[in-house]
């Protein structure tokens, strides 16, 4: 089975094409990243989450909120649910743990920004 | 007041400009932005993907602006938030207002413009139908769903696959709006690769090339829209309508640079761009005006405008500095042959430090071609492409030394194809 | 109970509030919207017209040219934005200069001055970027522009001033007399009063009917504009109509009092009184009619489209009646409605009066409004010193227009102030510029839950279902 893919390892956008036989064969990558990323969209493919979470006590009420690796692509919709349970307290600072271990993915809640009390 | 340096907007672009006119000495700099806060644009980009060329990781929005926030506040340079820029001068004198100073007149040996870009809106298209509420700018609505904390609708289709409007269908989706489609003008994307895989197909959001919205209903809110093919001219084709009912149209229909201001002071502005003519130090057809970011030309990666903001700052540090010399020999660049625009336009090669990054457009998509350069009939740049889009800027990097070369008094950009 | 309801809140009603609230009566204005000026006054082309175009003879005719000498000194009065720019209507053959010396001649007769038939030289001297295949036109210099929803909103904030009351968002559902008193269902409640003025554009027939009155029919013309940028707002000094044809006024190309161009309007019946929807084909023929007169209009240049709704009589003239005793019509109040409205408001007074309405004149009755300057008209000195007092005058909202919270406060704060975005829109700008509100809308909604004290999710585009937020995230 042939699979087409263009590889988002960087904005050059390379066309490949990911053969799955007993390997993986993959072509149209101009770096090592493009065959990596191949292998892991046809076996586990994984995704960065950017969300927000709602802070109390600060000088505004979203902080903007990733997780600190990349997450199975189909447990983002689980993750959004923890996303939207939990509030954060401010101030809250940039890396800053909102999370721990989200659902055992290993990966972390961390706020992308910084807000003040407010 | 009197200034050195004014900078009007403190994005990405004011941001990286203020930095680099500090590091080559000046001291007294003024930034002037009109949120409450500093990071533009970028503080409602909470999506990741920026910073890949000059950080070599994937950081947010707020993540990548806080960088340079955290610098500038390191280095002194001083800010004023909520302030507006009323007034800019071709004499580089700056009316600006905010509640804290009120009027302020400030003249500046120098200034950089910084004021980025704004979206086009349904009017600019002329979309007949009602106007009701539910039709939103895509940035509207991510100023909303992402800094305010509210969803702007249910049932959603967006107009355009503009990379905001691509980052919205994922946001939305993953607050539990249903995205119904992307309905995309042109056979191609004007969007980002990486934003078409993570932000619709990993949701299956269909995309539709040659389609647009034709009319617009509901009297109150919206409650539909009209969607249609297009032909070749971008002309609806009759029988191909269809209704898709939606509470909310999301346009992300392309960026129009800000140059308000730029005009009132009389600086040239170029047709294809709408932004400033600018030359190898970012500066503008008025002496001493320097822009930099999207208000020159829209780009898709942040990475670059810091690239080109870095110049304007050290440019306008220059020219305070009178370091830069405006007698020596200079030529024009120019797009042909599938190269819509080139910035900058102009270069005058003794001004240039190391070399010069030149950006550019294809007006179409095209497969197997060369970009080259050419002086005259002699190619001095040659680079094989299999795949260019006129949704993904390009950029051909030319050394001083090769620069100084150049004999005639244009370099001429173009595509060719690749002979098989 | 009231001595006057009057049923219409546009530019009609309105203006007989404000009339009526110069005398000791009391008053109350009904309307549908929860706004003023949300029907015809809304959209519509803001000409104040010089008066040569109605037939000799007409109501038309003689409230047209009262409404026009009026005009100036009620906008300075309530401080609304006018501008007597002159009108010129452009013939293209010998046979338009033949209409146009009729229309010159019937303004003679209606009482217009300073009318001038102008050859092809001094035309293009007046106006270069007229096309060059006119031949000459007809100059009447007392033509003028206005902002029809400011003048609206203004004479119903000083009515309000002067006691009038105002029932918005509300719907009159049945009119019917009982002991010489009419009584009027609303979904607010009964409403009764001595006095009524049927003022209701669109809907005027309706409650002509429920009055027993003499029938009528109101039919809705559809008239669709595209507003240009500022950037062209200079391509026409002066409005520029065309030679009238039996298809119609053909298609008006005019600055703004604002200074943006506006091409429009087409006429079209329809069925419905409320669809206020565009078509393509409309927004072409407005192109291609303002094509016509101007030459280098381009669709770029569009920052809006939209349309309006004419309140057309069957009869052909204004409706200015009475319908039933203690009560008036002012229905089918069409072009040149917006101009003769101000002249037929003591007209309709007058009416009410020689019915039975006792009319002293107030000793209190404030002509003018306050604190109606924006900002950005302000001098410097007024500028600072209104900083002063309050420091929000200093933040921009609207970017493109230069409006800021201080404006936007006094917007909704004032008597009738606004309660949607689209009403702070109509009183102050905001949103009106090239960006159409992409970057000021979601401050406007906040700066209206603040100053309202409720949840943005509450805040309407303009009417109560045209909710612009779903629900909070998370």
């Amino acid at each position: 089975m042939i699979k087409k893919m263009t590889c988002i390892s960087c904005p050059l956008g390379c066309q490949l094409e990911v053969e799955v036989n007993e390997t993986i064969k993959v072509t149209g990558n101009k770096c090592k990243r493009g065959e990596e990323y191949a292998k892991n969209e046809v076996t586990n493919p994984k995704r960065v989450i950017t969300s927000t979470v709602r802070v109390e006590g600060g000088d505004r009420p979203l902080v903007s909120v990733k997780t600190d690796k990349e997450v199975p692509k189909d447990k983002i919709f689980e993750i959004m649910k923890e996303i939207n349970k939990i509030k954060a307290l401010a101030p809250v600072n940039i890396g800053d743990i909102i999370i721990e271990n989200v659902l055992g993915t290993g990966a972390n809640i961390v706020a992308t920004a910084k807000v003040m009390k407010g | 007041m009197k200034r050195d340096l004014v900078i009007i907007g403190g994005g990405p672009a004011g941001l990286a400009a203020a930095l680099e006119a500090k590091k080559n000495g000046i001291d007294d700099i003024l930034i002037l932005e009109r949120d409450k806060r500093l990071g533009g644009i970028l503080q409602q980009c909470i999506h990741n993907g920026f910073g890949l060329h000059i950080f070599k990781e994937q950081l947010t929005g707020p993540e990548y602006a806080q960088r340079f926030i955290d610098e500038v506040e390191r280095l002194g340079i001083e800010y004023k938030l909520d302030t507006m820029v009323l007034h800019l001068g071709d004499d580089k004198h700056i009316t600006a207002i905010n509640p804290k100073d009120g009027l302020m007149e400030i003249d500046a040996k120098a200034v950089v413009l910084a004021m980025g870009c704004r979206e086009r809106t349904r009017g600019a298209l002329n979309i007949p139908g009602n106007r009701p509420a539910g039709v939103f700018t895509a940035g509207a609505a991510q100023r909303f769903v992402n800094m305010e904390g509210y969803m702007v609708g249910k049932k959603v289709v967006i107009l355009g696959s503009g990379d905001i409007g691509l980052i919205m269908a994922r946001r939305m989706t993953l607050e539990g709006a249903e995205v119904k489609m992307v309905v995309e003008l042109m056979p191609y994307s004007t969007g980002l690769k990486r934003n078409i895989v993570q932000c619709l197909e990993d949701f299956d959001i269909p995309l539709l090339f040659s389609h647009t919205v034709v009319k617009i209903h509901g009297k109150e809110r919206l409650e539909g829209v009209t969607i249609a093919k297009v032909d070749e001219n971008r002309r609806p084709i009759e029988g191909t309508e269809e209704y898709i009912e939606c509470d909310t149209l999301l346009l992300s229909v392309g960026l129009i640079p800000e140059n308000e201001l730029s005009r009132e002071a009389n600086i040239k502005i170029n047709p294809v761009t709408s932004g400033a003519y600018v030359n190898e130090l970012m500066e503008t057809s008025i002496d001493g005006i320097f822009a930099c970011g999207n208000v020159v030309h829209v780009h898709d990666l942040v990475d670059f405008v810091t690239e080109e903001s870095y110049l304007a700052g050290y440019g306008a540090a220059m020219y305070i500095k009178g370091q830069y010399k405006k007698d020596g020999k200079r030529f024009n660049t120019m797009g042909v042959n599938g190269i819509r625009y080139v910035v900058p336009n102009s270069i005058c090669p003794q001004n240039v430090k190391g070399s010069v990054n030149f950006y550019m457009r294809v007006s179409d998509v095209y497969h197997n071609v060369n970009l080259i350069v050419k002086d005259g009939e002699n190619i001095i740049y040659k680079s094989r492409k299999n795949h260019v889009s006129p949704g993904e800027m390009e950029n051909v990097k030319l050394s001083k030394e090769v620069l100084e070369k150049v004999d005639g008094n244009e370099l001429v950009f173009s595509l060719e194809e690749v002979a098989k | 109970m009231y001595d006057v309801a009057i049923i219409g809140a546009g530019i009609v009603g309105t203006s007989i509030a404000r009339e009526l609230s110069k005398f000791d009566v009391s008053c109350v204005v009904i309307d549908k919207s929860n706004d003023i000026a949300n029907g015809s006054t809304k959209a519509n082309s803001g000409i104040v017209h010089a008066g040569y175009d109605a037939k000799e003879g007409t109501l038309k005719a003689k409230f047209n040219v009262l409404g026009s000498e009026m005009y100036e000194g009620i906008c300075k009065e309530l401080d609304v934005p006018y501008k007597r720019n002159g009108s010129l209507v452009l013939a293209f053959s010998d046979e338009d200069m033949k209409h146009i010396e009729m229309l010159y001649n019937r303004g003679l007769k209606n009482g217009v001055r300073e009318l001038e038939i102008i050859d092809k030289n001094k035309l293009l001297s007046l106006e270069p970027n007229l096309q060059d295949n006119v031949v000459g036109a007809l100059y009447a210099k007392t033509g003028a522009i206005v902002s029809p929803f400011e003048l609206a909103i203004a004479l119903g904030e000083n009515a309000s001033q002067n006691g009038v009351e105002f029932m918005l968002s509300t719907v009159v559902t049945k009119v019917y007399k009982e002991n010489d008193l009419f009584v009027i269902e609303t979904n607010n409640g009964v409403i009764k009063a001595q006095y009524l003025v049927n003022a209701a554009g669109l809907f005027a027939d309706d409650i002509n009917s429920m009055l027993g009155g003499q029938e009528f029919k109101i039919i809705p013309r559809r008239g669709e504009y595209c507003l240009f940028d500022k950037a062209v707002g200079n391509m026409v000094t002066r409005t520029i109509f065309q030679t009238p044809t039996n298809k119609g006024k053909g298609i008006l190309v005019s600055p703004t009092v604002h200074g943006n161009l506006f091409v429009g309007p087409n006429a079209i019946e329809m069925d419905k009184k409320d669809d206020v929807s565009t078509t393509k084909e409309g927004l072409e023929e407005v192109i291609k009619g303002g094509n016509r007169s101007v030459k280098g209009l381009n669709p770029r240049d569009i920052i809006t489209s939209f349309t309006g709704v004419r309140a057309t009589p069957s009869t052909g003239d204004f409706v200015i009646n009475i319908p039933t005793k203690n009560a008036v019509n002012a229905a089918g109040i069409e072009s040149p409605g917006l101009t003769a409205s101000v002249a037929i408001a003591p007209y309709v007074v007058n009416l009410l009066q020689e019915q039975g309405l006792r009319l002293n004149r107030k000793s209190d009755f404030i002509a003018t409004r306050q604190n109606t300057k924006l900002f950005i008209n302000m001098t410097e000195n007024e500028k600072k010193e209104v900083l002063k007092q309050n420091p929000l005058y200093g933040r921009i909202i609207c970017r493109c227009e230069h409006i800021t919270e201080g404006d936007i406060i006094s917007a909704i704060n004032r008597p009738l102030g606004a309660k949607t975005v689209d009403g702070v829109k109509k009183r102050v700008r905001a949103g009106m510029g090239r960006c159409q509100g992409g970057f000021c809308m979601p401050r406007v909604v906040e700066i209206l839950a603040r100053e309202l004290n409720v949840s943005p999710i509450e805040i309407t585009k303009s009417d109560k279902d045209s909710y612009i937020l779903t629900g909070e995230t998370k």
